[in-house]
């Protein structure tokens, strides 16, 4: 097997063991650290972004539409380097020289664009019948839209929301641009300085393994989520007998499941 | 300040979408625990006029009095005014994410600032009165239409509104449903409420109401007892809309 150089490049068993404990130790936690990070960032600005999207006023939606068109149209690598070099170049450093922070920043810019133009269709797909409703109860628009659409809305584009967070997960790598000391370097990081060392690619292999066992349970998970959120909850009916629909009304639930 | 005999009085209400005019100076009292139900053919302008009632829609001109409160004066809290006016909707509008208990309670805790133990016992109180304290912890998705029209006037009547907005709220209902939400709906008549009712059912027009109204062409063409309006109707429009329906 040592005399495939196909094996030897990507899949250097030796290598690869060699660099898990550090990923595992110091390589997944900050990778964790700044996609949440900007996950959390980018979900703040979407929601702000979104009410604006979806303003009547168009001097409302216009700032938030150049945001997100800029945003989602310029590549990743340019706004990290803006963000994560210029910023504090221009004399700009709320972090300090801490590039966690800008990394961050940037993503979740980045993220909150993409996130608001989902946040918008999922809520913009609820029916309006649910704003009357509410607002006809005395809800302000605000509360209307906080306890009643905008929760409905962001339910509907669970799936979409996953795949979102899967790629800032995946973003969070290029942190890489801005240089990391010891003890903040993520997955790709180290991978990349095993590399370096060993000329030898099986490091990035160990290093996607990393990222494949956060992305992939991650999207099963929300698709779990989604699914058991559009079923509903049966254990309800096991946990509370004395509740049980009489015989006679079951052919009247079963009509209403159509009428949906 | 003592109360006006109308619990809801319109005067000179237009409203127009672009050049298609839908209300052309509407005026209408709705006495105190009086039932006044709304007919006429489809885009006559029924429903906006009910949507108009609670400001849901937005009228060009005219004013909305609420007893001593005027809708219509932009310095009015309509939030604390729409509270007071309970509204039923064709496709009942539940919201899909909270169990029947909590579509009744939400604004009782969010707008009337009840604790969440007492509202929730008000909830299952209003919805034992419409015969669906069984289904307090069911999603909306999970009962009949008729059975989520019922929750939706539990919702409203919760809130003990001064006046009650009904718009054809048996519309979207299997024919075996409608039966027992028309018979809450007379129920709450029979009790004093206050109600506007949007309708096609004529036989609880004939049945429930104080009045009826006749709207042809975004105009009020006639309004008067249901004797007078299904036995002894003279305006022709009126005749030929009934011929078709009864």
């Amino acid at each position: 097997m040592k005399d495939n150089p196909l094996l030897h490049t990507f899949f250097n068993w030796e290598l690869i063991a060699g660099t898990f404990p550090r990923l595992l130790t110091e390589g997944l936690l900050n990778t964790i650290l700044i996609a949440a990070g900007a996950i959390g960032v980018g979900i703040a600005i979407a929601l702000f972004t979104a009410m604006l999207l979806l303003s009547s006023r168009w001097w409302i939606r216009l700032p938030a539409r150049i945001y997100v068109d800029v945003f989602r149209g310029l590549p990743v690598i340019i706004t990290v380097m803006l963000v994560g070099v210029g910023l504090p170049a221009a004399g700009i450093r709320p972090f300090g020289t801490n590039p966690f922070g800008y990394a961050i920043l940037a993503i979740g810019i980045i993220s909150g664009a993409y996130t608001a133009e989902i946040f918008r269709s999922g809520i913009q797909s609820v029916d309006p019948g649910q704003l009357q409703a509410a607002r006809s109860l005395g809800m302000s628009y605000l509360r209307a839209m906080r306890l009643i659409v905008v929760p409905q809305g962001i339910r509907r584009v669970l799936p979409a929301l996953a795949g979102q967070f899967v790629k800032d997960i995946k973003e969070s790598s290029l942190v890489y641009l801005l240089g990391l000391a010891v003890g903040q370097r993520e997955l790709f990081f180290i991978a990349q300085e095993e590399v370096a060392r060993t000329y030898n690619s099986s490091p990035l292999i160990a290093a996607g393994i990393c990222y494949l066992c956060l992305t992939i349970p991650l999207t099963h998970f929300v698709n779990h989520l989604d699914r058991s959120l559009r079923e509903g909850r049966p254990a309800r009916r096991t946990s509370r007998p004395d509740e049980e629909p009489a015989a006679g009304l079951a052919s009247a639930a079963a009509t209403a499941g159509e009428n949906r | 300040m003592t109360e006006p005999m109308a619990a809801l009085k319109v005067t000179g209400l237009s409203k127009s979408y672009g050049h298609h005019v839908v209300l052309r100076d509407i005026s209408l009292e709705i006495l105190r625990g009086e039932t006044l139900c709304l007919i006429g053919p489809s885009g006559s302008g029924k429903s906006t006029l009910l949507k108009c009632l609670n400001l849901l829609e937005a009228p060009d001109s005219g004013q909305i009095w609420l007893g001593n409160t005027c809708l219509t004066d932009p310095r009015t809290d309509i939030n604390r005014a729409r509270a007071r006016i309970g509204m039923v909707f064709q496709h009942f509008n539940l919201f899909p994410h909270m169990t029947v208990e909590r579509n009744v309670a939400v604004a009782l805790t969010s707008v009337k600032r009840i604790g969440r133990d007492e509202a929730h016992q008000t909830a299952r109180r209003r919805l034992a009165e419409v015969g669906l304290a069984a289904y307090a912890h069911q999603r909306p998705s999970r009962l009949s239409g008729g059975q989520q029209q019922r929750v939706a006037i539990a919702r409203a009547l919760a809130m003990e509104p001064d006046v009650m907005l009904f718009d054809e709220a048996t519309s979207a209902l299997d024919p075996e449903l409608v039966k027992g939400v028309l018979a809450v709906m007379k129920d709450l008549a029979s009790n004093g409420m206050t109600m506007a009712v949007v309708t096609h059912e004529m036989g609880f027009a004939r049945e429930a109401a104080d009045r009826v109204a006749f709207m042809d062409d975004g105009r009020l063409a006639e309004i008067d007892t249901p004797g007078q309006i299904f036995d002894g109707a003279t305006h022709p429009r009126l005749r030929q809309f009934l011929s078709q329906v009864l």
